[in-house]
């Protein structure tokens, strides 16, 4: 096999046109390798569409895929066996056993070994925490038990790349925590994971790197770390002489000082060092009953991405 | 090696997702139900009843109950049969699509061409299943309540028991094949819609319509092209020397038909956009 190359995904000007709507409008995606990549995006954004064309599920409009170094559609086949996925919520046939579901779809793959099947379809099951519920027709389960089956389907092989999207939905808060617990654990093993999701806080816990995409356009893309530094770091305080107290800040290089309530807000350098502006102003016998910073959160600059309301665009 | 490269693995678990719908096993039950029915009701009233009465080989029944099958398949043919069929047919790919289960077959991933071919196999299979049901339960209930003997053909000629029941696992093969090209009509409607409703009501109208243009003789340039057109000729299977040219005229109409809208559903369905 050839050098695994750097990226996971990576899409060049992707495109999906459903008339004149254009779902998904020239998106460049690069997902790195060992990433736990977020695919944030309000509903209605364009996630689901992309995520079927990573999978050839629909075709492009325009544009190229490139899923683990394999050029999509072309060769598809070869490709996602190294691929897990949840896409749009967890599908199975009612009638039928979980455990006969996950039997059915890995019986499917041609690629995959039919003499370890059953014991790889019991380890996904075992994975998930669904062992107990294995036997049971999938119509009795609880929309929680599904996701997680839909979970223990991507698992069913050794994955280079899981492609999960909104993994928690359904789920109680339980749930939630322990399919989190089970992405941070699958990730810590070296898979990608590519993680879509309307909820900026599953993103944030569990993501490393994050694309924001609104209106089919891609806003914003990179680390964490560096989406975050797009906003401001701030000062909160709050003493009993507020005069003497601007003054003071003024010579440690604070201005454009605003007031909310009793608390004074300045913009500050990331790493100012707070501790020593509490030893000034005790010094000068101003009386701090709070001072802290307050780091940028994603979450602002998200709603200045993508506007108030993370609401239907269109 | 060889599983791989044929797929038995998903045949094989196509079969299986079939048979453990307790709606196949309805549909196979009702469909035996068919010959058993009428074995009663000529049991019943069979004194009443006077040679050339009724649907052809009724009155046969009471003398050898190995005609219960050949008669409850006429029956069938026009509506309950076809009724299975496209149900079964029309299920295919919409039923996948309706269920959601289509995108996890395809990212599994499954070949969309292979799919196709396992999907019609397996309504091939039901097919062969109806109608083998349909002849056994004929055949054994026809044991319980009449007469067993020789059987005289509509040539005239007689012909032993085991050669009688080769003659009805024939006739289910006939009918099989006469129902591969609505099988493979079926298919390309399923590929059409994620309504499986949609799809079997499509395909049984289609039957209706085929049999209705059938039967009206200002069409009789088209009759032959009708996929229902040979479907009763299953009766040439119960002359002596067999007549065969039905047989062959039916299995090329049927070929012609798979072959039509085989392609148009590889067509279809391989450039679909799965949004289901």
């Amino acid at each position: 096999m050839s050098e695994k190359g750097q990226w996971a995904i990576e899409t060049n000007g992707l495109t999906k046109a459903f008339g004149d709507q254009k779902a998904v409008h020239g998106i460049s995606l690069a997902v790195p390798r060992g990433s736990v990549f977020g695919f944030l995006g309000p509903n209605g954004s364009g996630k689901t569409t992309t995520i079927r064309m990573l999978l050839g599920l629909a075709e492009a409009t325009d544009g190229e895929i490139k899923l683990l170094d394999h050029q999509i559609p072309k060769e598809l086949q070869v490709a996602l066996p190294k691929v897990g996925a949840l896409v749009e919520g967890p599908a199975f046939y009612p009638y039928m056993s979980g455990r006969n579901n996950l039997i059915r779809i890995d019986s499917a793959d041609r690629f995959s070994d039919p003499s370890t099947r059953k014991a790889r379809v019991d380890a996904a099951l075992e994975r998930v925490g669904l062992s107990n519920a294995a036997k049971k027709k999938v119509h009795a389960y609880s929309l929680g038990m599904k996701q997680r089956l839909g979970l223990a389907n991507a698992l069913l092989k050794p994955r280079e790349l899981l492609v999960l999207d909104e993994p928690t939905n359904g789920l109680d808060p339980q749930g939630t925590r322990e399919v989190r617990n089970l992405i941070r654990s699958l990730a810590a093993e070296g898979i990608t994971i590519f993680l879509s999701s309307h909820l900026l806080t599953e993103i944030e816990q569990l993501c490393d790197h994050v694309a924001v995409m609104s209106a089919g356009k891609i806003l914003a893309q990179g680390s964490l770390a560096e989406l975050r530094s797009h906003g401001q770091t701030r000062l909160i305080l709050r003493v009993d002489k507020i005069d003497e107290a601007v003054d003071i800040l003024k010579t440690q290089g604070i201005g454009k000082i605003k007031f909310s309530k009793e608390n004074m807000i300045a913009p500050v350098a990331e790493d100012i060092d707070v501790a020593k502006i509490n030893e000034v102003l005790v010094k000068k016998k101003i009386k701090v009953s709070e001072i802290r910073l307050e780091h940028p959160s994603l979450e602002e600059y998200f709603v200045d991405l993508t506007g108030e309301g993370f609401e239907v665009v269109r | 090696m060889f599983a791989k490269s044929l797929s038995l693995s998903l045949m094989a678990s196509e079969l299986r997702v079939m048979f453990t719908r307790r709606r196949t096993w309805a549909m196979l039950f009702a469909i035996a139900m068919i010959p058993i029915l009428l074995a009663i009701a000529v049991y019943l009233s069979s004194d009443r009843l006077a040679p050339g009465e009724g649907p052809p080989f009724l009155d046969r029944v009471t003398q050898n109950g190995l005609f219960t099958g050949f008669t409850a398949m006429l029956l069938a043919l026009p509506l309950f049969l076809p009724l299975t069929i496209s149900v079964v047919a029309g299920d295919t790919i919409a039923g996948e699509a309706g269920l959601g289960t289509l995108r996890y077959l395809l990212i599994a991933p499954v070949n969309r061409a292979r799919l196709l071919v396992v999907k019609y196999l397996g309504t091939l299979v039901f097919a062969l299943a109806g109608t083998f049901t349909l002849m056994a339960a004929g055949a054994m209930i026809g044991a319980i309540l009449f007469p067993v003997g020789p059987v005289t053909l509509l040539s005239g000629d007689v012909i032993q028991i085991p050669e009688a029941l080769g003659r009805m696992a024939l006739v289910a093969l006939y009918t099989t094949i006469s129902m591969m090209g609505m099988l493979a009509l079926g298919l390309f409607i399923s590929t059409l819609t994620t309504i499986p409703v949609g799809a079997m009501t499509g395909v049984l109208i289609a039957s209706g319509v085929s049999q209705i243009l059938d039967n009206l003789p200002q069409l009789s340039w088209l009759h032959e092209w009708l996929f229902t057109h040979y479907w009763l000729d299953f009766a040439d299977i119960l002359r002596q020397p067999m007549e065969l040219s039905s047989f062959g005229d039916n299995l090329l109409l049927q070929l012609g038909y798979v072959a039509v809208f085989g392609s148009l559903a590889y067509g279809r369905f391989t450039t679909k956009d799965i949004l289901s």
